[in-house]
């Protein structure tokens, strides 16, 4: 059975599980980075309480599959994974999982990069932030177009 | 002909998930844009020209300048927030 690359999920993940899973098999692999992105306890001053997060059901998994198939074509690494969690989340929590093996730690460090890049303003997710004064939904960041942009890529997310 | 329209966050707070639309051959994003503009008030607000959307045809994200083939689905939603 091939592995899924790309998993869209309410429940939460192990790392430890999930790196050994991207190895198993793999004797060509001398380097693995993951990236985990978590759930902050305040934004803009404000006390984050709980995040929800919307996704596109279809749109979000096909994206993030063409996102690491444009990652393999750039970079060279063995495999990639990524997790992305949906629903309801506690401050604390993790958020995304990011993980990269190849055999040499620079394309390794440099695909993880850009698939978060990518990920952030390409995939088709939406934050909520619940706080201590209400709900709001989270603006897109003009400096995570930015961050596309050093791989060539017009992203235009956050654009007006 | 047929369109199946879909809404996120914001805007699937204010208008609903979607539903079905008919439309002319050759209409672009743009066109149904205004067109859902017309409807009422939630929808010329949520969708207003100042605002700050994403689309995507098929689900895969397009430009408001591209044409919507027959039985597409059109999807409207906020700049992306994730990761």
């Amino acid at each position: 059975m091939v592995a899924p690359r790309v998993s869209i999920q309410t429940a939460d993940f192990d790392q430890s599980t999930e790196v050994a899973a991207l190895r198993h098999g793999d004797g060509g692999v001398g380097a693995v980075v993951t990236f985990i992105g978590t759930v902050r306890d305040l934004s803009a001053g404000q006390g984050v309480l709980r995040m929800e997060l919307e996704h596109y059901p279809g749109m979000t998994e096909a994206s993030i599959e063409a996102m690491i198939d444009a990652a393999h074509a750039r970079f060279d690494i063995r495999a990639a994974r990524v997790i992305h969690r949906v629903g309801m989340l506690e401050a604390g929590d993790q958020i995304v999982l990011v993980a990269v093996s190849s055999a040499h730690r620079g394309p390794c460090f440099a695909a993880c990069e850009f698939l978060m890049d990518y990920l952030k303003t390409q995939a088709p997710f939406w934050k909520k932030e619940h706080t201590s004064e209400g709900a709001h939904w989270v603006d897109a960041r003009a400096d995570d177009d930015e961050a596309l942009r050093r791989w060539g890529l017009d992203s235009g997310n956050a654009a007006r | 002909m047929k369109v199946t329209l879909k809404f996120f966050a914001s805007l699937r707070e204010a208008l609903g998930a979607g539903g079905a639309l008919d439309v002319p051959d050759g209409t672009t994003v743009a066109e149904v844009r205004r067109l859902l503009q017309g409807r009422d008030a939630a929808h010329a607000q949520a969708l207003a020209n100042g605002r700050a959307l994403r689309c995507a045809l098929n689900q895969v994200l397009c430009a408001e300048s591209a044409v919507v083939p027959d039985g597409a689905e059109l999807a409207f939603f906020p700049p992306v927030t994730g990761g």
